[in-house]
């Protein structure tokens, strides 16, 4: 078809100079965070690059975060930038596998990023090449009001027990249990990994996102037992389908719930709206089976080298200022995260340290639901969570669609 | 519309030149061509060329499979697709409700105070407003925390219902939002079509003793045909292209049970999770199958029109 | 009601139709009202769940001027103008020319071309995506101002002859039949001669193809990524994905994106009214 349309004819139809070309000097950068703390970590980030390459003027494209998914596509074949922010695992594959994604050995190999972040390096790496290099990583887990646990008298609960009882206990007390919004419908995937972390392990994750168990295998039903003993009391927010990450986060601020299951990115809005560090606090997802050994969710935030990019020499110099040691404990102070690079330092900030030393004890760790599996079966699998989470009673129609899905999806793999 | 012959008719075919036949012949062409390209390479071939790629597995990005109607029999098992179908037949439906709810307001609109012709055009505002627009502003409306509906049921201390998060409601939320710009825009037809109404034929009417309903029914009503017709046409057509006010209201949410054929197909080809080309364009086919037999049936009015002479 | 005129009925239903007017209006526009005054609310009132009292001040001016500061809105609706005005240019010249040649002109293909502009014009754009995207994408119009502009001009170019061939035909054919005879060459015809008698048609459409370019959505998000070529349609939509629970800026954004349309209409109300009910009046 496209020979077809590079007919004479339609050429003179186009008119000239609408393309733009972009100097030798010029490096494009895509990256998807508007929020608050991330445009100021980023901002920082390309102040201090100019300063040090003088010569290169950086143009940098702002997205908003569920856009940039939908974007990103699109600009990767058409209107590549020289370099791209996105996420590791699975979730870069179809960009490798359409050869969009470049190959970035050099960039590891000259500093020493083998070495200095070997623990991500794997989530990486498809086919023994590198595709990209890590810039942050962060812990998931439950963001707790501490003085509403308080005030009603609660531990923090450790084994699901324990869980159980303290929800019981804030439905009591007519404090939503938990907050969620799964408009966009990956925050339900993060309640949905922890719990099947716990119930069945770091391997059965990994089986179940490559496709290897089934949805209606009797280890995921236990998973979604679980969920039910947390959907059928209504320990979750009413209308959660209704709302944003973010537009959750306003009743936890209001002390109208108490938990939320979240990565760190939770903590800069939460304070920003006022929440103190002594009515904030972070727990370990608890323990369900005593057996299993306790994984956790991280997932890495990532940057690539798009292979239509045009000036790669200096998104390669990008790139390696962006992963040096100095930037990466810089950048990750001002994002409230982990630096993917070993020896940066780790800033003093309470939450940053507990996720530093949970994930420093982890045994496995997860990217995400919806990086781990492939998109096809995330999408179909995260409307199944969330309409699971509405209609507990559909539970074994769903998990039959999924497994319809699954065989699919996979089979073309 | 008055029929003209438009051939240089007086003249004998004979006595015509060679030069100026042939000018005839060629210079609509000169004229036309254009437009025929640019329509050519924008509207017609594209169609013809999302069949062809319905017939494909291609994620948009590597080499095209051919899987001959792999997507089609995979469309005939596909919840989701039946969903849209199904919320399509509702669009259709209640859409049509701007047609009666058009001309009711037309109606009352029509006569003759101050300040009326303001009136008309602040009516008709809604139909000039961007649908992203309007999507934005009935979320919020729905919103059941801090929306109008939240202050209405907060009278009486009432829960409002999560609309837009409530699979029973969604559509019907969504469809609200639509019908407000498609009422004015039928009121806008029935407002002209009004204007023409023959006073001879209503003076006719009262001296038969026709009154209020029978009156619109009988005398009114046959005269608005017209803009009767051209009123549904537009709201079918709005109704199958409902796109804008599900990708800003709910992105077909709750797991996919506001879902549309319009934004499915979208959501398929070209969306974080979706880029299933080829099976986004065999949804694209279905809808476009659907359209056509509006299409045709509007067509071949205007075909009898022509023959008719205008 | 009608048929009756109101002026022929008891005073007391004179009065209550003149009441039943605005408030019928104030009911109606009862959406826009509300996101005009919250366009002015302050943060604060926003925050402590303000939305529909008295706004406890009036910042027209501070959030008016934060959207335009903090945001890209003022790009976004300067791209809405390099697509909207080339676009409607472009069209009418097209469809001027087609308009003429289908009127005008006896030739076997006339009906069918003619069908088939005003078929094309009805085709879900969904049957169109994938292609159009394609095409644009491996001809380097993709993410571009122009990219969209000569879409939507193919695009509109169906609707607009259609329009101007049935405003051709109704003008009095003897005066080309005429010129013809005098041997005025077909081109000096179209140019001196039909065109000036057309202008009405063209403003109509005008008016018209700008709501319907400066409104659209579906294309801003399908041909455009960047923030450099999208429409305010677009991005208005991405700022909601950033001005979370902001409704106070939504709004502010939602009017300036409104209000480019709603200014033609005012202005041009009649000729916009013409175009639109083009076909409401006869047949």
């Amino acid at each position: 078809m496209t020979t077809f349309f590079k007919r004479a004819s339609i050429a003179a139809l186009i008119a000239a100079g609408s393309m733009t070309a972009a100097s030798a000097a010029e490096l494009v950068i895509n990256f998807d965070g508007t929020d608050p703390a991330p445009k100021e970590a980023f901002q920082m980030v390309i102040d201090k690059f100019e300063e040090a390459h003088p010569d290169i003027d950086v143009k940098w494209n702002l997205f908003d975060h569920e856009g940039y998914k939908t974007s990103i596509r699109n600009f990767l074949t058409a209107d590549a930038p020289d370099v791209a922010a996105w996420y590791a695992g699975n979730r870069m594959a179809p960009f490798v596998e359409a050869g969009l994604f470049e190959a970035i050995d050099d960039v590891w190999e000259d500093n020493g990023l083998n070495e200095s972040m070997a623990s991500t390096a794997g989530s990486l790496t498809i086919d023994g090449k590198k595709w990209g290099v890590p810039y942050t990583y962060y812990q998931w887990g439950i963001y707790y009001r501490a003085d509403i646990f308080k005030e009603n008298g609660i531990d923090v609960p450790t084994t699901w027990e324990e869980f159980l009882a303290a929800c019981a206990t804030l439905k009591e007390a007519g404090i939503t249990p938990i907050t969620i919004g799964t408009k966009y419908l990956w925050t339900a995937a993060g309640v949905f990994d922890y719990l099947n972390l716990r119930q069945n392990g770091y391997h059965f994750h990994n089986d179940l996102t490559s496709g290897k168990v089934s949805y209606t295998d009797s280890r995921t039903q236990a998973t979604f037992d679980r969920w039910e003993e947390l959907v059928r009391p209504g320990y979750f927010i009413e209308n959660h389908a209704g709302m944003s990450w973010q537009e959750a986060l306003a009743p936890m601020v209001q002390g109208k719930a108490a938990m939320y299951v979240m990565g760190n990115f939770a903590v800069a809005p939460l304070r920003e709206a006022g929440l103190t560090d002594d009515q904030l606090g972070f727990m370990q997802f608890p323990s369900i089976n005593p057996d299993i050994a306790m994984a956790e969710e991280a997932p890495t935030d990532t940057f690539h080298i798009p292979s239509n990019a045009k000036n790669k020499e200096d998104a390669k110099k990008f790139l390696a200022f962006l992963t040096s040691k100095e930037i990466q404990g810089e950048v990750n102070k001002i994002l409230g995260q982990l630096p993917a690079h070993k020896d940066a330092e780790v800033a003093d900030d309470k939450f940053i340290e507990a996720g530093f030393e949970m994930l420093a004890n982890a045994k496995g760790v997860a990217q995400f639901y919806d990086r781990d599996a492939p998109a096809e079966m995330a999408k179909a699998g995260m409307e199944g969570f969330q309409e699971f989470m509405i209609k507990p009673d559909r539970r074994d129609a769903i998990l039959k669609r999924l497994d319809k899905v699954q065989a699919k999806v996979y089979k073309d793999k | 519309m008055t029929d003209v012959s438009h051939t240089a008719t007086g003249m004998p075919p004979a006595q015509r030149s060679w030069y100026r036949r042939n000018r005839l012949a060629v210079t609509p062409w000169l004229f036309l061509a254009p437009a025929i390209l640019f329509f050519t390479v924008y509207v017609i071939l594209p169609i013809f060329q999302s069949i062809w790629i319905s017939f494909y597995e291609w994620d948009g990005l590597g080499e095209k499979v051919w899987v001959g109607t792999a997507n089609y029999v995979e469309l005939m098992d596909d919840d989701r697709f039946y969903t849209s179908l199904k919320n399509n037949v509702i669009w259709l439906v209640l859409y049509m409700l701007a047609v009666p709810a058009g001309l009711f307001i037309a109606l009352f609109l029509n006569q003759t105070v101050t300040g009326i012709r303001l009136y008309k055009s602040l009516f008709f505002f809604p139909f000039v407003i961007s649908q992203v627009v309007v999507g934005l502003v009935f979320a919020w409306f729905y919103d059941p925390s801090n929306g109008i509906l939240a202050l209405i049921y907060s009278i009486w201390d009432g829960k409002p219902p999560a609309i837009l998060s409530d699979e029973r409601y969604v559509t019907y939320g969504i469809i609200a939002a639509g019908l407000w710009p498609q009422i004015a825009y039928c009121m806008i037809l029935f407002l002209t079509g009004l204007n023409n109404v023959s006073p001879d034929q209503i003076e006719a009417g009262r001296l038969d003793g026709a009154k209020g309903w029978r009156m619109l029914w009988h005398v009114v009503l046959p005269q608005l045909r017209p803009a009767t017709f051209i009123a549904v046409v537009v709201t079918v057509i709005g109704a199958l292209r409902s796109f804008d006010l599900v990708s800003i209201m709910t992105q077909g949410g709750p797991y996919g049970s506001s879902n549309v054929l319009a934004y499915y197909m979208f959501e398929t080809a070209l969306s974080e999770y979706g880029y299933r080309m080829g099976y986004g364009a065999a949804i694209a086919v279905i809808l476009f199958l659907i359209m056509m037999v509006y299409i045709s049936f509007f067509l071949w009015r205007m075909y009898v029109q022509e023959k008719r002479g205008g | 009601m009608f048929p009756r005129p109101i002026e022929k009925s008891s005073a007391g239903t004179q009065t209550a139709y003149k009441i039943a007017l605005p408030v019928a209006l104030i009911i109606w526009l009862l959406p826009l009202i509300a996101v005009m005054v919250t366009s002015i609310r302050s943060a604060g009132d926003i925050n402590s769940g303000n939305y529909w009292g008295w706004p406890t001040s009036f910042n027209l001016v501070e959030n008016y001027t934060a959207i335009f500061t903090n945001s890209p809105l003022g790009q976004f609706i300067w791209n809405s103008l390099k697509v909207t005005i080339p676009t409607i240019i472009l069209t009418l010249t097209l469809s001027c020319l087609a308009g003429y040649a289908l009127a005008v002109y006896k030739f076997r293909l006339n009906l069918t071309l003619f069908f088939i502009f005003i078929a094309g014009n009805f085709v879900p754009f969904q049957i169109l995506m994938v292609p159009v995207r394609d095409l644009s994408v491996s001809t380097g119009l993709y993410d571009t101002v122009t990219g969209l502009v000569l879409f939507h001009a193919a695009f509109q170019a169906g609707f607009c002859t259609l329009f101007m061939r049935n405003f051709i035909r109704a003008l009095p054919f003897e005066l080309i039949e005429s010129a013809r005879i005098e041997g005025v060459s077909e081109w000096r015809i179209f140019w001196h001669l039909v065109l000036p008698l057309v202008k009405p048609a063209i403003a109509a459409l005008a008016v018209l193809e700008f709501t319907f370019i400066w409104n659209d959505y579906f294309w801003a998000t399908v041909l455009v990524n960047g923030q450099h070529a999208m429409p305010i349609t677009a991005g208005l939509k991405s700022l909601n994905g950033q001005w979370i629970s902001q409704w106070h800026l939504i709004s502010a954004g939602s009017i300036l994106a409104a209000l480019p349309p709603v200014a033609m209409f005012f202005l041009m109300q009649k000729h916009f009214i013409a175009g639109l009910t083009l076909g409401a009046t006869k047949g």
